[in-house]
């Protein structure tokens, strides 16, 4: 189920194409029902170019690219992200990441997720390595 | 307009604005975990089973009685319509900076830890903290303050006891836009250049919509010229404009250049609600011209308790960017009348 984690390891980029439906489907199923989330007259009447990505799902698919690779077996515990350029409709977000340490049992992964605007997420990962 | 600039020598923020600040910060700190609320509903399979199609995850564990360890803020989420309780520490630290000017927010920072995995059926309680308040800090977003907030998730068990299952520290800057289109100078100070949450700052200005009815206006503007529509059909003058001449019906429109000249017909003195990027009171004037129609504009350089109407008055021209000029009006002399 968990592959086997190394300093150095480096994940294979992730590409997700982003769609109104990718913002709204996946705001809507975190339960946020901001406007700016749905809402493309009220985001845009807000000084924002469309509707954009919500932080929980920027959560969401950070621990999706991290277990998708570890393996779904591989615990998780704990993202820390930095919050960067909007995710908006009809942009594509790329994922990268490195292992950056292991250390007792716990490796940190190193995460970003950019979009056509810069990195949208900077953060990192930390998962439970099989012993 | 006074905004904080990068001048070195003038404190960013106004040194009572900030004692005011970092005291209601010591206040709110001091409640600790508030605001408890139960989740809405206990973890399910049906809300995972959304939140998986529409992550595209496809863990088999969260079709097994897991729950996803990120989704965790997703149980206490407020609902549609929902919102903050009053006692919410979080919540009354945004309105304290949303009173004292810092209007605009923006997501900086999210860090979660998962202390296990959820299951199906269990009934999260979640509590808020406010974590720290940090500023004034000048970003390239503005100057602002950086409010931090600790939610910590338990689930509470039969014999009393209450285990952690999740916490979270949310960061946001809360502050005053910086106006205008003008590019970053300085280098942020935290990385919020170009921030996930929020719009960047160049677009703060609030824009009138432009259309093929109100073009002639703003060229008019960033030329330097107060333009008034005019039916080409009956010549009778009309504002704001629009395609069809309310004394005629025609369609065939043109414009004149006004005086700039006139006179104020009513005013309001705009206090609240706060306004992005901008510091009250705002006069606000409704100006008749000597042509005949009437404008609405801000009357700047006049305070409060000096506007009168019929205060004669007279056009200036305030360049935001080379997208947008906004005429603004000033006093030309006493009311005519005045007891003055």
């Amino acid at each position: 189920m968990s592959r086997t984690i190394a300093v150095g390891d480096q994940l294979p980029t992730w590409e997700l194409p982003l769609t109104p439906t990718t913002v709204v489907s996946t705001a809507i199923a975190t339960r946020d029902f901001q406007d700016v989330h749905h809402d493309r007259d009220i985001a845009q009447a807000a000084g924002s170019k469309d509707i954009f990505v919500n932080i929980l799902t920027s959560n969401a698919l950070v621990e999706k690219y991290v277990t998708d690779w570890a393996g779904h077996g591989a615990n998780l515990r704990g993202i820390a992200i930095r919050l960067g350029a909007p995710a908006y409709p009809y942009d594509t977000l790329s994922f990268t990441g490195t292992v950056a340490a292991v250390d007792d049992g716990v490796a940190t992964i190193e995460v970003t997720g950019a979009v056509s605007l810069g990195a949208h997420v900077t953060g990192t990962v930390r998962i439970e390595v099989p012993a | 307009m006074s905004h904080p600039t990068s001048a070195t020598a003038e404190p960013l923020v106004d040194p009572a604005v900030h004692e005011q600040v970092m005291a209601e910060a010591e206040r709110i700190k001091a409640l600790g975990e508030a605001s408890e609320r139960l989740a809405r509903d206990p973890v399910n399979q049906p809300t995972i089973s959304n939140w998986l199609e529409a992550m595209g995850n496809d863990n088999p564990r969260f079709r097994q009685g897991e729950a996803p360890p990120s989704m965790v803020q997703v149980w206490t989420m407020y609902g549609l319509g929902g919102k903050a309780p009053a006692d919410d520490p979080l919540h009354a630290m945004m309105n304290v900076l949303t009173d004292t000017g810092f209007t605009a927010v923006l997501g900086t920072n999210c860090e979660q830890s998962y202390e296990r995995y959820l299951r199906v059926g269990e009934q999260l309680r979640v509590t808020t903290a406010l974590d720290s308040v940090v500023g004034p800090k000048k970003t390239a977003m503005g100057v602002g303050y950086f409010v931090t907030s600790r939610s910590t998730w338990y689930v509470d068990h039969e014999d009393g006891s209450a285990e952690q299952v999740a916490s979270m520290l949310f960061r946001v800057l809360k502050f005053v836009p910086t106006r205008a289109v003008q590019p970053p100078v300085d280098p942020p100070e935290a990385s919020v250049a170009d921030a996930a949450d929020g719009p960047d700052a160049s677009r703060f200005v609030l824009r009138p919509m432009k259309n093929r009815d109100t073009e002639f206006f703003w060229e008019g503007t960033a030329a330097g010229e107060l333009r008034v529509q005019r039916c080409n059909a009956c010549g009778v003058l009309r504002h704001p404009p629009g395609p069809a001449c309310p004394s005629c019906g025609a369609l065939d429109r043109g414009h004149v250049a006004a005086s700039g000249r006139g006179t104020v017909f009513s005013y309001v003195v705009h206090r609240h609600p706060p306004v992005p990027g901008r510091e009250l009171p705002i006069l606000l004037v409704l100006v008749d011209l000597d042509e005949g129609v009437r404008m609405v504009g801000e009357l700047v350089d006049t305070e409060p308790t000096e506007v009168e109407i019929g205060m004669p008055v007279q056009v200036d021209f305030r360049r935001v960017d080379d997208d947008l000029t906004l005429p603004v009006w000033r006093r030309t002399g006493p009311a005519e009348g005045s007891r003055a």
